[in-house]
């Protein structure tokens, strides 16, 4: 038999869920059995309720069976599942046609799932590179324009243009400039950082080294949180290749060109993923927030010019370069271009990563592809955009994903994470947590942040002990207007967001006794 | 302790310091290194910190406070983090919480009386699509209820002690 390929996630969740184990369990049968069969490890397709989802390639395809846990990887062996046997009941066919998978447009994940992570000659034969050497005969304007052009919008949260920030990075003249990944990614629910770079480290690499060569910048830094790591492992091994390659370093590629990175840890501050504060903590101090301006893209990291983007923006990068501006331009709505990597979370069936255009509503996405909640019980409340997200009734479920509605419902789409309660969420405990959350991470550079949120914490429980409650209430939204207007960054700035949304449509959860 | 352990763990620390010293911004880096080596960062090694990267005492010491990731005191043999984040709170993880403390007779950032476990909480650990998570070491476990944190537990107290000389 010609040597099959069988591919088995090496991906966080997959990991959680046994695939170290199950691909020991394969390896070990072929081996002792002189089966000419390989196992690779890929990244995850995540579609997260299936792993460990394993792939067998056939010629018509990769045919997935899952999930493949290691109590069951023993009968999908004794089945002879890796021979393609369709009457198993783990068998999925043909990966590519999952509905889940079928019906996303796939741009900045498109290698994720499907490559091994650390092969070279995989992410080539993948388009990869492609947007590098194209960027490396263009001059860095012609690149900041075709950034600007596609219409990205930063993929962290506050979804500020791209294009506009490099292009004030690149008019700012200086002796030394950085790029700078904001790989923080604390926001509960969200994990499309973490998959990307455990999935396809070198498309992470490739964009950093663009958005470089664009703004003359020969350093880069990701800032990455220290309860990622795998992904610190796949990423480490993947800037060494990149640099025996020569796509990185000096002289890239014999272009005359320069650029490496190195990766950084952070500590387990949510707060350092605010941009300010990461730059504190790169510098070897506490991450706390500095005022703005200057700006850091005219004086950041170590006072120079600095690009600071998320994962994710900057793995869009080549493929804007590779397919066109107009090509992910075309992609979305309203100011809303291109395509977001949707995250579904918490009481979700069918739990994992979407990515698809912009546009579809919240309910589409609850539904059609999280097919409702994984307890049974009917949905209740859905927090978008991470733990300073509002909480969505369904009465507003109808909303486009798109970043302007979703702030004239004063809500946030953020770094596209969405978690989803069902009927015993207690909407007061939420609000409550919103408020310890901010206590717990807030930096302490601000009255507002610092001591608003404990306050937030105080009003909240003599409300629900029935301690002058109309009064309380109105002293609580009080508190939110001064930590809003008040606050210094987005932290104490956002936190009365969930706060209010939960006292506004969960009223009742608020009673004394309730 | 010996006095001889005390003297190689300042050597360690002192040799953390001069690997790192003339990298950009160094204290992170640094910090992380001792306390891989050491499990913690033991205040009495502050001065030398200070001394090597030039800065104050007690800009060392308000940097470790700083991070909860970093530590003045060891840990338990293993640590567990759980996660307290919302989406992990969505399935169940107020109720694993308060069964962990009752477990393990401790609360959050303690360590149970024969020194096996310290429970930490941690606000997301990337797992969403299969909450409730917690995080031993380096290895994530999903879908962690009662039951399956007590066979955790369980597996990690009956680990054979590695000797390390």
């Amino acid at each position: 038999m010609a040597n099959i390929k069988v591919y088995v996630p090496r991906d966080t969740t997959a990991c959680s869920l046994g695939a170290d184990s199950v691909a020991v369990s394969l390896q070990h049968y072929f081996s002792n059995n002189d089966i000419d069969c390989e196992v690779v490890r890929s990244g995850s397709r995540g579609l997260y309720w299936l792993e460990p989802l394993i792939e067998i390639e056939t010629d018509s395809g990769r045919i997935a069976y899952g999930p493949i846990g290691p109590n069951i990887i023993d009968e999908f062996i004794a089945a002879k599942c890796w021979k393609i046997n369709k009457e198993h009941w783990s068998y999925l066919g043909v990966v590519d046609e999952i509905p889940y998978l079928q019906k996303q447009q796939r741009v900045t994940f498109a290698r994720v799932g499907v490559i091994d992570p650390l092969s070279l000659s995989d992410y080539e034969n993948h388009f990869g590179f492609s947007g590098l050497k194209q960027a490396l005969d263009m001059s860095g304007q012609e690149i900041v324009s075709q950034i600007k052009d596609s219409g990205l919008r930063g993929r962290g949260g506050a979804a500020f243009p791209t294009g506009i920030k490099w292009q004030t990075v690149l008019d700012t003249e200086s002796d030394q400039k950085y790029v700078v990944c904001n790989a923080d990614e604390g926001d509960s629910g969200t994990y499309s950082d973490r998959m990307l770079m455990e999935s396809d480290p070198l498309c992470l690499i490739e964009g950093m080294t663009i958005a470089g060569i664009a703004v003359g910048a020969d350093k880069g830094y990701i800032y990455l949180r220290d309860e990622y790591p795998l992904a610190f492992t796949v990423l480490e091994e993947a800037i060494v290749l990149a640099r025996n390659s020569n796509f990185l370093g000096e002289n890239i590629l014999d272009s005359g060109k320069n650029f490496d990175l190195e990766i950084r840890l952070g500590a387990g501050a949510y707060i350092c993923g605010e941009e300010t504060s990461m730059l504190e903590s790169l510098e070897g101090k506490r991450g706390e927030v500095r005022p703005k301006p200057p700006l850091p893209a005219i004086k950041g990291l170590f006072g120079k010019p600095t690009v600071i983007n998320n994962v994710i923006s900057l793995a869009s990068v080549a493929a804007i370069i590779v397919n066109g501006a107009s090509s992910y331009q075309n992609y979305g709505v309203n100011r809303s271009r291109g395509t977001l990597p949707f995250q579904l979370s918490g009481n979700i069936k069918y739990a994992g990563l979407v990515e698809i255009p912009f546009g579809v509503t919240l309910k589409d996405l609850l539904y059609e592809y999280g097919g409702g909640s994984r307890s049974g019980r009917p949905l209740r409340a859905v927090q978008v955009g991470g733990p300073l997200g509002a909480y969505l009734p369904e009465s507003q479920w109808d909303t486009p994903l798109d970043y302007e509605a979703f702030t004239s419902i004063d809500g946030m789409l953020g770094h596209g994470g969405i978690v989803a309660f069902d009927d015993t969420v207690d909407m007061s405990a939420q609000a409550r947590f919103s408020m310890e959350f901010c206590a717990i991470e807030s930096c302490g550079k601000c009255t507002p942040c610092r001591i608003g949120s404990v306050r937030g914490v105080e009003v909240i429980d003599r409300i629900k002990a029935g301690e002058n409650s109309v009064k309380n209430k109105e002293l609580l939204l009080e508190l939110c207007d001064t930590m809003v207007t008040g606050s210094l960054c987005a932290m104490g700035g956002l936190t009365p967001y969930p706060v209010r949304s939960a006292l506004e449509h969960f009223a009742e959860d608020f009673e004394s006794g309730s | 302790m010996s006095i001889d352990k005390e003297a190689s763990k300042e050597e360690m620390v002192l040799a953390i310091v001069s690997k790192y010293k003339e990298i950009p911004g160094p204290l992170l880096v640094v910090l992380h290194g001792i306390q891989q080596e050491l499990g913690f960062i033991p205040p009495e090694f502050i001065p030398d910190i200070a001394e090597g990267l030039n800065l104050s005492r007690a800009e060392i010491h308000g940097v470790i406070s700083f991070y909860h990731f970093f530590r003045s005191t060891p840990a338990g043999r293993h640590t567990i983090q759980l996660c307290r984040a919302e989406s992990c709170q969505a399935m169940g993880s107020r109720e694993l919480e308060r069964h962990a403390k009752k477990s393990l007779e401790i609360d959050f950032h303690q360590t149970t009386a024969d020194g096996q476990i310290t429970l930490e909480p941690v606000y997301c650990l990337g797992n969403c699509a299969c909450s409730p998570a917690i995080r031993v070491g380096d290895a994530i476990h999903a879908h962690v209820g009662a039951e399956s944190f007590d066979a955790i537990v369980n597996e990690l107290i009956s680990e054979k002690v590695e000797v390390k000389n």
